[in-house]
């Protein structure tokens, strides 16, 4: 059968979500002439649309729909409402990321038995390695056009990444460069290079980023074989008496509601969506949930240990022109138990335009050491500090009291730092400090995380079903064609940007799934 | 937009944020006005810079009152580089809301009501008229908690530092895509490391 598809074809796999795992999912079963239907909550929006506008941009792509918070992080009291700063269009969050593409490293899969036992962490090795995954993710890299891989010069660097480069030289950083970034050197794959506008946050005008809105998505619909249904928001999963799933219920931009039939359905609606539909999905059968034997689902809500670094110096930077992720040091991802806490971040440069400095510098702040810094604004130099954060049971995503406009259980999401969260920000911002320092920073202003963007671990894969909610291929332990295929899959957070590895994963399942298919399996 | 304030004929002209700020000379100021403490000009209906350069339309709120909400602006943001003109544009909103939200109109009014008692106490005329910068964010400082602050704060996050006109002021060059990136306008032209 060719798209579109009637709601009754039972023959179809959904794909709640186009985002990195959603839209790469869809487009590799589609190439494999598999009949896909993905429902998208939000709208395309496309190079041409994207604007360079901050607050404007963050109305056109941000999902801001009803979400509350709790515990004792920051953003629970300056963003209370918005915990994630995600993306509600064809493409999800890959329309909006800054394109670093780091693999996961060796080690990292094999966190639990590499760190050994952290107390009050619930810490698990993955049930796959980074050798069963290196094929996929010379695959995805490929596929995204990473620089540094497959023969493609890296970006050049700005003149934030000089200022990064300087300093990590000074301080005797080894490893410092432009990056391994899913953005083009060079024109490759009909899509043009980067011209160094800045704004990749607010979506690439050149289409020189990767994202699947304008690669993975027109890719699978050019086959056939895959509907893409825009303003579809999924409000629940049905199942059939069976105890498998058979289609899903969702709402039209018109306000009707439809169900549509499955033969298998993927989730990929980001951790914070994927498992709050899980949950909302409850039935007498499954009174947990859906897939929720374990009671894992929405636990373990990870989010990267972040922090940010500016640093005022005495001449111009101009940190906003060009790549916003321009450049990395990646001598701190290591496991050095002897800096006080398991696990390694990254630092990556990162500038934000005025509009954001003022919201996300120091929620709340005011006064004239706040205005100080926003009138050396041309002079600042900024980067990102990201790093393994520990799995907790107790950060989860639960069903709030709050409505969605829909008139279900909005997600809460709740979340405390563990000390080694805390111990391992302290370290990266004495590091990301001196690397200022070193080339002479007048001020350094250690700036706190902001709203969630790695949101990570909510429907986490295990070995044992016991131990989670879906096995190395991201199928549900508890429903054989309930799949996830978006981050919340991630066993633990790793230090690296998270996308690669759910592109990775993404294409993995795609082969997973049409075995799957073909032996009758599901 | 002209508008009949009394005796004058406004123009108003509209400012990069969107906000309507008029011009008029400033001997038409001072017939209409009373310059209060923070040398902004208050007349019926309006207040304006005391240089004339701009005037802003007030239609809810009293001028007195939106002169205090322009002096508390800079006081929480203070660029010193930057013209009442930018504040005013920052505030004005609250006059609109004041206009449709009786409650959030007695909020402001109160809030204004409580900075100038607040000053009084410490022996100065009102808000706007106490001399030094840290008397009158000590008088912020007690109340900050407090959801007046917290509205005229939260308020300028965007009112004040999303103004391109502020860009300008700071440095920031905006939108690139129309002018082709910077990949040949200076994103690694740093010459001092």
């Amino acid at each position: 059968m060719t798209a579109p598809y009637d709601l009754d074809d039972n023959s179809v796999v959904v794909i709640i979500g186009t985002g990195a795992g959603g839209g790469t999912l869809a487009n590799e079963l589609a190439q494999k002439g598999i009949d896909v239907v993905a429902l998208e909550a939000g709208g395309r929006h496309l190079p041409q649309d994207y604007i360079n506008d901050e607050w404007p941009s963050f109305s056109q792509l941000a999902w801001t729909d009803m979400r509350t918070t709790s515990g004792s992080w920051r953003v629970a009291k300056d963003f209370a409402n918005l915990p994630a700063w995600i993306v509600k269009a064809v493409g999800g969050s890959t329309v909006h990321w800054a394109g670093a593409s780091l693999r996961i490293q060796d080690h990292e899969f094999r966190a639990k038995t590499h760190y050994g036992e952290v107390a009050g962490a619930s810490l698990q090795d993955w049930p796959l390695t980074l050798k069963d995954l290196e094929p996929y993710y010379d695959k995805a890299e490929d596929k995204m056009g990473v620089t540094r891989t497959n023969g493609i010069p890296g970006l050049p660097g700005n003149n934030n990444f000089k200022v990064m480069k300087a300093g990590a030289d000074k301080l005797g950083y080894k490893n410092c460069h432009t990056g391994r970034m899913a953005i083009n050197s060079q024109p490759r794959h009909d899509r043009a290079s980067c011209r160094q506008l800045g704004f990749c946050f607010q979506g690439c005008k050149m289409g020189a980023k990767w994202s699947t809105a304008y690669t993975e998505i027109p890719m699978g619909e050019a086959t056939g074989h895959l509907e893409v249904r825009e303003h579809a928001h999924v409000l629940t999963i049905e199942h059939d008496a069976a105890g498998k799933v058979s289609g899903v219920l969702y709402q039209d931009k018109d306000g009707n509601q439809h169900v549509q039939k499955a033969r298998a359905v993927c989730v990929a609606g980001n951790s914070i969506e994927s498992p709050r539909l899980l949950l909302n999905s409850a039935s007498s059968m499954f009174p947990d949930g859906l897939g929720n034997s374990s009671g894992q689902v929405g636990k373990n809500y990870m989010r990267h240990m972040t922090g940010s670094v500016y640093a005022s110096f005495e001449k111009p930077v101009h940190m906003y022109r060009g790549t916003t992720m321009a450049g990395i040091i990646t001598d701190e991802s290591k496991h050095d138990p002897s800096r006080g806490f398991v696990g390694g971040y990254e630092m990556e440069t990162l500038s934000i335009g005025i509009p954001f400095m003022a919201a996300f510098l120091n929620p709340g702040g005011w006064g004239r050491e706040f205005s100080a810094t926003m009138d050396s604004y041309e002079n600042l130099a900024g980067m990102w500090l990201v790093g393994e954060d520990m799995p907790q049971e107790s950060n989860a995503i639960t069903l709030s009291d709050e409505k969605d406009q829909f008139g279900l259980a909005a997600a809460n999401v709740h979340f405390d730092d563990h000390p080694n969260d805390i111990a391992m920000r302290n370290h990266a911002y004495k590091q990301g400090m001196a690397v200022y320092d070193a080339v002479g920073a007048t001020q350094t202003h250690p700036t706190p995380p902001y709203p969630s963007t790695h949101n990570l671990g909510t429907n986490r894969m295990s070995a044992k079903a016991s131990d989670g909610v879906v096995n190395k291929f991201g199928q549900s332990h508890d429903i054989a064609n309930l799949f996830v295929s978006d981050g919340s899959q991630f066993t633990t957070g790793a230090a690296e940007n998270p996308t690669l590895t759910i592109v990775t994963l993404a294409i993995r399942q795609a082969d997973y799934i049409a075995e799957q298919m073909t032996s009758k399996a599901i | 937009m002209t508008v009949n304030a009394g005796e004058y004929t406004l123009n108003f002209v509209k400012t990069q944020s969107g906000n309507e700020l008029v011009k008029l000379t400033r001997r038409q100021l001072l017939q209409r006005g009373l310059v209060v403490g923070s040398g902004l000009v208050l007349g019926s209906g309006f207040i304006a810079g005391s240089n004339a350069a701009w005037a802003l339309e007030v239609k809810s709120l009293t001028p007195q009152t939106m002169a205090t909400l322009v002096q508390m602006a800079r006081d929480i943001y203070p660029h010193d580089s930057f013209g009442d003109d930018l504040y005013a544009a920052a505030v004005k909103s609250h006059d609109d809301t004041a206009a449709s939200d009786a409650e959030f109109k007695t909020m402001i009014e109160n809030g204004v009501a409580q900075l100038n008692s607040l000053a009084k106490a410490e022996g100065h005329v009102d808000y706007v008229s106490t001399g030094w910068e840290i008397d009158r964010t000590n008088i912020l400082k007690s109340i900050e908690s407090e959801p007046f602050f917290q509205t005229i704060r939260g308020g300028l996050v965007v009112g004040l530092y999303n103004q391109p006109a502020v860009w300008d002021k700071l440095g920031y060059e905006g939108a690139s895509f129309e002018k082709g990136g910077y990949l040949e306008r200076g994103f690694d032209d740093i010459d001092w490391l």
